[in-house]
């Protein structure tokens, strides 16, 4: 409650003193200056985009959109994205279990190392994955023996975006698990609830929006993600070749148009999708 | 402990362990494992291999590329980031919400499609075009573009960082900061900064990662013009692209031990900042 | 160095809620003057306003002489001491107490001494160089009394200061700033919802409640002549007994309470009687009331009193003067010292004929 702030909206006959004046040019300079900096490079960028991938209507998007593969790219995108948001609410809610509620040895170990991917660039984890799976490695070959194959393929898109993607579920719960109360359960325990049961009925609702949101974020982020997957897919139209690529693969040939709508198309997903769960994640814990 | 206990207390501990093993397996298959494969593969290669790679002038190009990038990125997130957590957690105002929404943005977007942005806004017939051609600034394929669309990315990060802080600080030390007599400016720098010191270490340690690792839009601004636009990662890209895999596995395992090394910075200073979290 | 405060017609409004309304009093200079009131009737924003702090949508505030209300809050030149101590937890406690000095560019020469002799002042010498995070919440206080004082400010202002302390370390600190007041002499005002502290510490008083002034006057005035129905209630216990003012008097029943010769005749009016004066008696005057409950409180004991028409009184009556009374006898008592008011509004909780504290 900023005592400048306060008088603006008052009807104080007191404004115009000096040292009041200069408050209030202070904070419409800093509002300016953060309105002008969001404006210019985040408003202006997006405007951009919409206007170019949208400013004659849908006839850009069906261009785009005939194009061989598209549909499929989106597709494929899309599903991809689901697999893995899936798997990082498991795996991610396991991991952040662990790390809160056991002890063992290496586990801070863990802990650090579950943010691997915030650090490394995604483009390495790229090409560590082709290292580690290409014909030149022990895990490599022996796939190869077996006769799977793991680089260039869905596979390969779903193994680099769970990993780019490992930390979000687990950090956003991890938090939450911190600073849950241990009465509820030992009260569930008393009562003699299994600690399956007990996670399920006392556990799991606590956890529900932390977990929804770090799922969100892990979509979201697979919708748009480029540098993990364009060395390990092999890009192959219609079969490896993910959106975010094919935008790539428009803008490389001078189509921004077209490049603009589906990117457009892709951001509104992920817009949406973020609008949605959040209203949901809001109205959950209104009733709770 | 070779107690007795009865059957569901031993099959949580077996439940215990096999989650346990469950998590460490997934970690270590994702992400220790593609490590291991690098550093073992560029081991092999051998050190001249590596002191080759290193001492080419477009690698050093592109490291030092990605150094100004990443500098410039820093300081302008820095202190804008400062500046919005500010307006949003100490200003009331309409359209305040709207800002909070405007910062998460960023989070949102494919890279691809920031580089786009920036296409269109700067290329040839965007938006500003005429007004940098005419003055002779060469924006898209060019340092400026680059410069640009990281920040664009790197912008929540420093922000998002700095709200929670703030907000738990509150209001009273800078009132009473004031009380003694401290202009604002006086009161932001003595008492405000070293209150959020800890998060704005984080979010600039976080910027730092992003900014040194994005691609996707770089890849699209940068024209890709081999010792002039290259960063680091671009110089990956195109090695690989150009079956230079050496120098590419090179300057990867580079990038990844620089990135290792900033975890860790980001690992002590979380644990600082948890650790003053708990002691006020 | 002491200077009177005078705030004049000040008001302060928070969207649509009017927190300070129409506030006028003197804080005499070199006293402790205490805003007195329960949660939400304005007393921290009348003090917040006096310090800059927040603005006043209307009226002035004064400084001697000098008008405030034109000044920022660095000008002003107040020490403030805030509820959760607002302690610099990134300084050390020399650094904190050092701080209001150091905005004013003194020579660290002046500073340092200036710093050793107010931590002596507290009390607090030995804890120089700990930080507040490694401080009990007593110290921590002491603390951010002495940075107050550093810049000698004309006037203090404290903000519930002992609100976050227990209770042993608010007596503590409570007997201790009276001292510290007595030996320094600088005007003060203190805001508190705690009315013993209130009564113990300051020469005068301001009760508020709703944003308003009820009273103002010397902790003996304020308790013994309280001037609205509101002061009555909240300072000191007080029993309410509601009826109508006949002839001078306050009838209920076949109770006849003096005092109400300055109300309306046949007006609804409220009698506040003190649990202590309610006192035994041997007279005709005085009113038979069963005993409902015996609680022994030492050398006295509290008493339930059921009156002929039903009301309750709570009354503190001595031990000795009871006779061994239990429950369900009948004693004789005179209500003393009866403070009359037009009956306020119903809809107040506390209103209701039972004891109010």
């Amino acid at each position: 409650m900023s005592s400048a702030t306060q008088s603006i909206g008052g009807r104080s006959r007191l404004v115009g003193t000096p040292h009041r004046t200069v408050a209030v040019l202070r904070h419409i300079a800093l509002r300016g200056a953060a309105f002008i900096y969001l404006g210019a490079l985040v408003v202006l960028p997006v405007a951009a985009i919409i206007t170019k991938g949208f400013g004659d209507g849908f006839a850009t998007f069906s261009h785009a959109m005939a194009v061989p593969g598209a549909w499929a790219a989106i597709r494929l995108t899309l599903v991809t994205a689901t697999v893995v948001a899936a798997i990082n609410a498991v795996m991610g809610t396991t991991l952040a279990w662990v790390i809160v509620r056991y002890r063992f040895p290496g586990r801070r170990v863990l802990s650090t190392v579950v943010d691997l991917p915030l650090a490394i660039p995604t483009l390495v984890w790229g090409v560590m994955i082709l290292v580690l799976y290409g014909p030149n490695s022990f895990l490599g070959k022996a796939f190869d023996a077996l006769g799977v194959r793991v680089l260039f393929t869905p596979l390969a898109i779903v193994l680099a975006l769970c990993t780019v993607t490992l930390p979000f579920v687990v950090r956003n719960v991890q938090p939450v698990l911190l600073e849950l109360d241990d009465a509820e359960e030992e009260a569930a325990a008393t009562l003699g609830a299994t600690r399956r049961v007990t996670f399920r009925r006392v556990v799991f609702p606590a956890i529900r929006s932390a977990v929804i949101a770090g799922t969100l974020l892990t979509f979201s982020r697979c919708l748009g993600e480029i540098g993990s997957v364009i060395l390990v897919s092999g890009n192959r139209t219609g079969h490896t070749l993910t959106a975010p690529v094919f935008i790539f693969s428009l803008t490389s040939q001078f189509r921004f148009a077209e490049a603009a709508a589906v990117a457009t198309f892709l951001f509104a997903i992920s817009f949406v999708l973020v609008l949605a769960t959040s209203k949901l994640v809001k109205t959950r814990e209104v009733s709770e | 402990m070779s107690v007795a206990v009865s059957t569901q207390v031993a099959k949580t501990r077996r439940g215990r362990r096999t989650m346990i093993v469950l998590a460490v397996a997934w970690v270590a298959l994702l992400l220790l494992l593609p490590l291991a494969a690098i550093v073992w593969t560029v081991a092999k290669a051998g050190l001249s291999s590596v002191a080759h790679t290193l001492t080419q002038p477009d690698v050093l190009h592109a490291f030092q590329l990605t150094a100004i990038i990443t500098v410039i990125t820093v300081l302008i997130t820095g202190v804008f980031g400062v500046i919005v957590a500010w307006v949003l957690v100490r200003q009331r105002f309409r359209g305040r919400s709207l800002l909070n929404a405007i910062v998460d943005i960023p989070f949102a977007l494919s890279p691809v499609t920031v580089g786009l942005a920036a296409v269109v806004l700067f290329g040839p017939g965007g938006w500003f075009a005429p007004f940098f051609a005419a003055r002779g600034i060469q924006v898209i394929y060019a340092l400026p573009a680059m410069i640009l669309v990281t920040i664009f990315i790197c912008i929540p990060f420093t922000i998002r960082e700095i709200v929670p802080v703030l907000e738990e600080i509150g209001l009273d030390e800078e009132d009473a900061s004031r009380t003694l007599g401290a202009s604002v400016w006086h009161t932001f720098f003595k008492v405000t900064l070293p209150n959020i010191r800890w998060g704005l270490a984080y979010g600039i340690a976080l910027t730092t990662a992003r900014a040194i690792g994005e691609i996707g839009a770089v890849l699209i601004v940068s024209g890709l013009i081999q010792g002039k636009t290259e960063t680091a990662t671009l110089f990956i890209y195109r090695a690989y692209e150009e079956r230079q895999t050496a120098e590419a596995y090179v300057v990867a395992l580079v990038l990844a031990a620089v990135s290792v090394g900033l975890l860790i910075v980001i690992e002590v200073l979380r644990h600082r900042q948890e650790k003053e979290r708990t002691r006020t | 160095m002491s200077t009177p405060i005078v705030v004049d017609g000040i008001s302060k409004r928070f969207g649509s809620f009017d927190a300070v309304r129409d506030v006028t009093f003197t804080a005499p200079a070199g006293a402790i003057t205490a805003l007195l009131g329960p949660s939400g009737s304005g007393k921290s924003t009348v003090l917040r306003m006096i310090a800059g702090l927040e603005e006043p949508n209307d009226g002035r505030i004064f400084m001697g002489d000098e008008e405030l209300t034109i000044k920022s809050v660095q000008e002003r030149q107040v020490g403030f001491v805030f509820q959760h101590y607002a302690l610099f937890r990134h300084m050390s406690v020399a650094d904190n107490v050092a701080f209001g000095l150091r905005v004013r560019k003194e020579s660290k020469q002046t500073r340092d001494g200036r710093v050793e002799e107010l931590l002596d002042l507290v009390q607090l010498t030995p804890f120089a160089g700990r930080y507040p995070d490694q401080l009990s919440g007593g110290q921590r206080q002491r603390v951010a009394l002495a940075r107050a004082l550093a810049p000698q400010p004309q006037v203090l202002l404290l903000d519930e200061p002992f609100g976050a302390l227990d209770a042993k370390v608010r007596q503590d600190l409570r007997r201790w700033l009276d001292e510290l007041h007595r030996e320094l002499g600088v005007t003060s005002l203190l805001v508190t919802h705690d009315q013993e502290e209130a009564l113990e510490l300051a020469n005068q008083i301001v009760v508020m409640h709703e944003g308003k002034v009820e009273q103002v006057g010397s902790p003996g005035e304020i308790y013994d002549e309280p001037a609205t129905p509101f002061v009555a209630g909240f300072v000191g216990a007080a029993n309410v007994l509601h009826g109508e003012v006949v002839d001078g008097h306050v009838h209920l029943g076949s109770i006849r309470i003096p005092g109400a010769a300055h109300l309306d005749e046949g007006a609804a009016a409220a009698a506040f009687v003190r649990p202590h004066d309610v006192v035994v008696t041997n007279d005709d005057d005085g009113t038979d009331a069963v005993i409902e409950r015996v609680s022994s409180l030492g050398w006295l004991s509290r008493v339930a009193l059921r009156l002929p028409g039903g009301e309750t009184l709570v009354a503190h009556i001595p031990n000795d003067d009871l006779h061994g009374a239990t429950e369900g006898s009948t004693v004789r008592v005179d209500l003393r010292n009866p403070k009359a008011f037009m009956a306020p509004e119903r809809d107040d909780e506390d209103e209701t004929a039972s004891l109010v504290s």
